[in-house]
């Protein structure tokens, strides 16, 4: 793809933009990596607290316990956003808190804020999924094909 | 007049009678929050969205431009302005407001030069006494419109820069005391192929290496004829590479007195990443920051060298690249 893209710059463009990146800081990935593993391992250790409490209080089983903790990450992430601090904790944590449900949560939140000023119908409704709904169509279609690979195994006579 | 290939020179010397700054509280937490005229405590400047708060930053920034120049409303013969939201709504809808006769610029992040150069050149014309050249743009109103919502919880890398919420006009009159427009240089729109639009600063420096040039070209001067010579909103990252990218074309400007209004306008510990943007950044430093410098005389000649990135977020998420252009202003004061 990228060698494709240089392909069609000038020779004086590709000149300027090795020129251009000599001199742009990078993204420092080492750290960021190690940044999202703690927040994100973070979150799954207040997830499992949270399954926990389920489990030891009310009537919950391990397998039951996943939907209410479920509920309560994306209450805390939807309050968060709201106040105005999620953007700040993801600009430090970065994958670490986009890729549990509190990142998806999170997109939702924003963009329905974002939005609120068109009113509730035009503005909310019609764009809270402006970011998330590309996750929801590509989660749904890559769950079909899975489970059509699986109906197909089971078909010719696997386990 | 016309001077070498680009370049505007105003024999009559129109006079910047007047400036109006407003910026909100973030900008007003950074190092230049004394050189402004208001600084706000509240995003939403108590409307009920961010685009009506823009617009009412442009409008306080002309009221304030108007009556520091001691004039009504209807002595204004002609309003330029620009800003960032989509069919320029702000300027237009602050232009209702002001009721004089307007031209719409687009000129993205380089509109406050762009209006500037035009304003000096229907004054010096003569087509005009009094020309009243704004913009404004304010972070979430201009998030909202490019990049992701503003509470959306994306990394961002540190080559991206911050929107000023910034308002910025200035008052043209063909005489009086004030700081003087000599000639302004229109420029080229230049792409080097780059399309992130977290890195602008990179895609906008040759824009504005290419306006300098020609700036000098055309006028026959070297850098060193200037006290200050500011690019608009490059940034940390752009800034360098332009001083770089100068050196390489054999254009040295000395480092003292080349600057960058996105880096002047945030402070080092303000998390801006590379710096700030957006039109209201270039607007405010010029016409607050060294504006008052030049009248205190620790400046006399200044070049202003904004920089606008031309994308639109359907040309981006077309993968277009970046087309970016500047547009420089040299303004003297002997005052």
């Amino acid at each position: 793809m990228s060698n494709k893209k240089k392909k069609k710059l000038t020779p004086v463009q590709q000149e300027y933009q090795a020129f251009a990146k000599a001199r742009e800081p990078q993204r420092p990935v080492l750290a960021n990596v190690f940044k999202a593993f703690i927040v994100g391992g973070f979150i799954s250790l207040l997830g499992q607290g949270i399954a926990d409490f389920f489990i030891w209080n009310f009537d919950f089983t391990e397998k039951t316990a996943g939907n209410p903790t479920v509920a309560v990450l994306i209450l805390i992430s939807v309050v968060l956003t709201s106040l105005g601090v999620y953007d700040h904790i993801a600009q430090w944590a970065g994958a670490g808190t986009a890729v549990p449900v509190t990142g998806f949560a999170n997109t939702i939140a924003s963009a329905a804020i974002e939005h609120r000023t068109e009113g509730y119908v035009l503005g909310v409704g019609g764009n809270m999924f402006k970011l998330a709904g590309s996750v929801i169509a590509f989660g749904v279609f890559a769950a079909f094909v899975v489970a059509l690979i699986k109906t197909l195994f089971t078909m010719l006579g696997g386990a | 007049m016309l001077k070498g290939h680009q370049t505007w020179v105003f024999p009559s010397k129109p006079t910047i009678l007047s400036t109006g700054t407003v910026v909100g509280p973030f900008e007003g937490k950074g190092p230049l929050a004394d050189d402004y005229d208001v600084v706000h405590g509240d995003l939403w400047l108590g409307q009920d969205s961010y685009e009506k708060a823009e617009k009412k930053m442009m409008e306080e920034a002309f009221e304030i431009a108007i009556r520091k120049a001691g004039l009504q409303k209807q002595d204004i013969q002609f309003f330029l302005g620009g800003d960032l939201l989509n069919q320029i709504i702000s300027s237009s809808f602050a232009a209702r407001s002001l009721a004089v006769p307007y031209i719409g610029l687009f000129g993205a992040c380089s509109t406050s030069m762009q209006s500037l150069s035009m304003g000096a050149l229907l004054v010096d014309s003569k087509s005009a006494d009094y020309v009243l050249c704004g913009t404004a743009s304010h972070n979430p109103a201009v998030e909202k419109q490019f990049r992701y919502p503003t509470e959306y919880g994306a990394q961002k890398p540190p080559t991206a820069q911050w929107t000023a919420t910034a308002a910025g006009a200035a008052l043209l009159g063909p005489a009086g005391d004030g700081p003087k427009v000599t000639s302004a240089t229109i420029g080229r729109v230049v792409d080097m192929g780059l399309s992130d639009p977290f890195n602008m600063g990179a895609a906008m420096a040759p824009a504005a290496v290419d306006t300098l040039t020609a700036h000098f070209r055309d006028l026959g001067i070297s850098p060193e004829e200037y006290d200050l010579i500011a690019t608009g909103d490059l940034a940390r990252v752009g800034h360098q590479i332009a001083r770089d990218l100068l050196i390489k074309h054999g254009l040295e400007i000395p480092e003292e007195i080349f600057t960058d209004c996105g880096i002047l306008i945030y402070g080092e510990d303000q998390p801006v990443m590379a710096g700030g943007s957006g039109c209201g950044c270039a607007a405010v430093v010029a016409y607050g920051h060294i504006l008052n410098r030049m009248k205190k005389g620790e400046l006399k000649k200044v070049l202003i060298v904004a920089t606008g990135a031309l994308l639109s977020p359907l040309s981006y998420q077309q993968k277009e690249s970046i087309p970016c252009i500047a547009h420089a202003v040299a303004i003297e004061y002997n005052g």
